[in-house]
Order: C-alpha cells, then structure tokens, then sequence
C-alpha cells in the first residue's frame, strides 16, 4: 500500500461516512453513501483485489444506490424528529465507546499488514494457488475457488439472493401481472 | 506509553476501520429514522469487508491471476468470501428497504419513536 | 407523454450506452475463467444496463422487453442449472459438484473448467434477473 494515498483516501472514507451518518437529509446520505461505496472500490483495486473491487463498484455504486432512491421516493426524505445533539443519546454513545474499547484491546494481536508469514496466508491458500491451474483448469483463482473448492458455498448463496428475491416480492407486490 | 505510540503508529490502518465499524454502530442503534438505519447498517457491512480485504494483502504481491512468471500472490481467500458477502449485503438492504416500505404504509411514518408511540395507542 | 420519458440528452445517451453495457456484462460472464469476472459482476452489470433502460424509457416500455414473469423464470432457471449439474456430477461418478467427473473432455482439468463456466453462467442468470425484479417491485406502480 502506498503510504500517502492510502492515508489519504481512509480520511476521505471516514469524512464521508461520518456526514453520510450525521446528516438530516436521507437523499444526501444516500448519495455520500454511493460516494462512499465508490471509494472503496478505489482502495480495494489499490490493494491489487480486483474481483472485489469490480463487484462492489457495480453494486455498491450501483443497484444499492437505486434502491434506496427508490424507497426514499416512496417514503420521507427528512428526518423527523427534530434537531438533537449526538450527547442525548446517552445509551448509543456509551455502547459505541465500548464497542470502540472492546476492539482496541484486540488491537496489539492483529497482523502486521502485508506480511507472508501471517497466519491467512499459510495454511491452505498455497494449496488453492497451487491447485487452480492444475486441478481446477482456470487462472483466475478466485473463481477456482469461488466454484470449485468452495462450490457449495457459492450454490448456497446464490439461494440466498433467490430467497432475497422473493422476500421482496412477497412484502411489496401489489398486483401479479 | 511508548509502545500504544508504538502500536498507533504502525496499526493506525486498524484504528480507522475501528472507527469506521464505530459509526455505522452509532447510524444503527443512535438514529431514529428507519433508512438511516439502514445506511448505517451497510456502513458497517463494508467497513468489514474493508477489514478482510486489507488483512488480504502480501507485501510485493500481485492480484490474484495466474501469470507466467515466479510471482507471490496476494492471499485470494478472503476476496472470495467477501465477493459472497457483497451480494448478501445488498439483498439484506433490498429486503430492509421493502420492509421499511411496508411499515411506512401501515403507520404514516418512518420515525421509530413516532411507530412506538402509534403502536402504544393502538 | 412526458412521464415516461426524459430529455433528448438521456434519451440519445441511454440508446446509445446500453447496448455495450450488455454486451460488455456477456463479455465479463463468459471471460470470468481467464481474468478478472464471473458470474456475480457480470450478473449486475447485465441489471444495470436494464436498469437504466427502465429509467430513462419508462417501466412499460422495458416490461415490454422483459416483462416480469420471464424474469421470475431466468431467476429460478439459474439456481437450478447450478445444482443440477452438481447432481449430474453425482450421476457420472463423483461427488456432489464433482466438476472433474463429467464426462465433457479428455482430462479432469479442462471437465474442470467447462463445469466452471457453465455453473457461472447459472449464477449471472440469477443475479440479473433477482436485481431486476428487485428494481421491478420497488418502481411499480400497480394500484
């Protein structure tokens, strides 16, 4: 990672997602939202993940920020309750503190980044880099993974987003044509 | 006190997810409207993933296609479970945006408080 | 008539951006064993082009091309070309989603990948048609 584009673009990403929570017009979090999302395509492709990357660009970006236009088209675009500083939310602040305090005590164990001999990275991730040209037949390893080693996964997720699809249809159709 | 300037300096990638995960904590328990909610909801999935991704990554390394020459590869696991976990996400927000929808037919309104007090007259 | 259509500036753009946006998601689709792709990118990049048809076109007008019983039939078409074949894998010999028992070509690698691409055929299917039934129920306007 590149020290000071990195640096960069997380400030960017903790500005927008700050706004996008804090303010009282949901038309402008859902656009900061999208704004958000896009960013992280960019810092994922600079990561060298470009799978992901594509994937978040297109959805993220895309269909998730129609899909709260359209709910907002069909509900209230303001905020209604009235203006109240972040501090009356007695029970939110102090739960976020904790949960703030809960992670940094983890802090000290986690990985050093980029580093090969980190635990991810070694026990059966050489085997899948090994084996997808081999036994798998493709180079793109992440689809050798994604409907080879781990098909199944991937055949219950895609039921997932079937039963998605059809929670949708069960809430909001009014009339089948 | 020299090593937590010690850990801030070199983990200070961590601390921002951690403060990223912390806001969309605070949009989903703090607000009171219903979509901003939501929007903290998916403000927190992809903190997440952000999270994995960057755990992902091998120092030199290349994205993950085979390649001809002796290369080191970043780690492609996670890429995968988060690719999953991308589509997941947005169809949990489809499925919380009609939710929301419905809600609002049936009550006038999207404001928790407001449904809570409706729910108390009823 | 000015509801369901835009100015001329979108109407020209539209027509003239979605038909590369499919073609460039059947591109992603069939190219997902050899760069980066497969069957979720390509699945919501073929949604997007049909989503911004229906924007800038209107609903009917895209219902007319796509109407949503056929989207309805794409959706399960996909889920189930992805587990037959896993089943059609245990008929020839192997385990569930056995790729390399199929008997498609002469070494288990290339019945691998073959196996690969028709399974994320199956899946771009599902996720096209579930994002756009999605965006299909969220616009409608059945009273």
């Amino acid at each position: 990672m590149i020290l000071l584009v990195d640096i960069i673009l997380l400030a960017i990403a903790i500005v927008l997602a700050s706004r996008a929570i804090f303010t009282r017009d949901i038309l402008e979090a859902t656009v900061l939202f999208a704004g958000y999302s896009f960013l992280l395509a960019v810092i994922w492709f600079e990561l060298r993940s470009v799978d992901v990357s594509f994937t978040e660009a297109a959805v993220g970006a895309g269909v998730s920020t129609i899909l709260l236009v359209a709910a907002i088209a069909l509900t209230l675009r303001h905020e209604e309750e009235e203006e109240k500083s972040v501090f009356r939310n007695y029970f939110a602040v102090i739960a976020c503190i904790t949960f703030f305090m809960v992670l940094a005590f983890g802090l000290p164990d986690l990985p050093k980044i980029g580093d090969p001999n980190a635990p991810q990275n070694l026990h059966v991730v050489p085997r899948y880099i090994k084996g997808s040209y081999e036994e798998s037949g493709v180079i793109n390893i992440v689809t050798a993974i994604l409907a080879n080693y781990r098909g199944y996964d991937t055949l219950g997720e895609v039921t997932v987003i079937f039963t998605a699809g059809i929670s949708v249809l069960l809430l909001l159709r009014r009339v089948l044509k | 006190m020299l090593d937590v300037i010690d850990v801030i300096l070199t983990k200070y990638n961590y601390i921002i997810y951690m403060s990223l995960m912390t806001l969309g904590l605070y949009g989903m328990i703090g607000k009171s409207n219903l979509i901003k909610k939501l929007i903290g909801m998916s403000v927190f999935q992809y903190s997440i993933f952000l999270f994995y991704i960057s755990i992902a990554d091998v120092e030199g390394g290349i994205a993950p296609i085979l390649v001809e020459r002796e290369v080191t590869y970043t780690n492609p696991l996670p890429h995968v479970l988060i690719l999953t976990a991308i589509v997941v996400a947005v169809s949990t927000l489809a499925v919380g945006l009609s939710l929301v929808i419905r809600i609002y037919r049936e009550f006038g309104s999207v404001d928790e408080n407001k449904i809570l007090m409706r729910l108390k007259d009823d | 008539m000015r509801e369901t259509g835009r100015g001329i500036i979108l109407r020209t753009n539209a027509k003239f951006m979605v038909p590369f946006i499919l073609l460039w998601g059947l591109y992603v689709l069939t190219h997902g064993t050899s760069g980066p792709g497969g069957g979720f990118q390509a699945g919501v990049v073929l949604a997007a082009g049909f989503i911004l048809y229906a924007v800038v076109f209107g609903l009917e007008d895209t219902q007319k091309i796509f109407p949503f019983k056929v989207v309805l039939v794409i959706a399960s078409l996909g889920v189930s070309i992805y587990a037959w074949i896993g089943v059609f894998a245990i008929v020839c010999g192997g385990n569930f989603l056995e790729y390399g028992k199929i008997p498609l070509a002469h070494e288990a690698a290339e019945s691998s990948k073959l196996g690969i691409e028709m399974v994320e055929i199956g899946i771009g299917l599902t996720v096209m048609a579930i994002m756009l039934s999605i965006f299909y129920t969220f616009v409608q306007r059945g009273d």
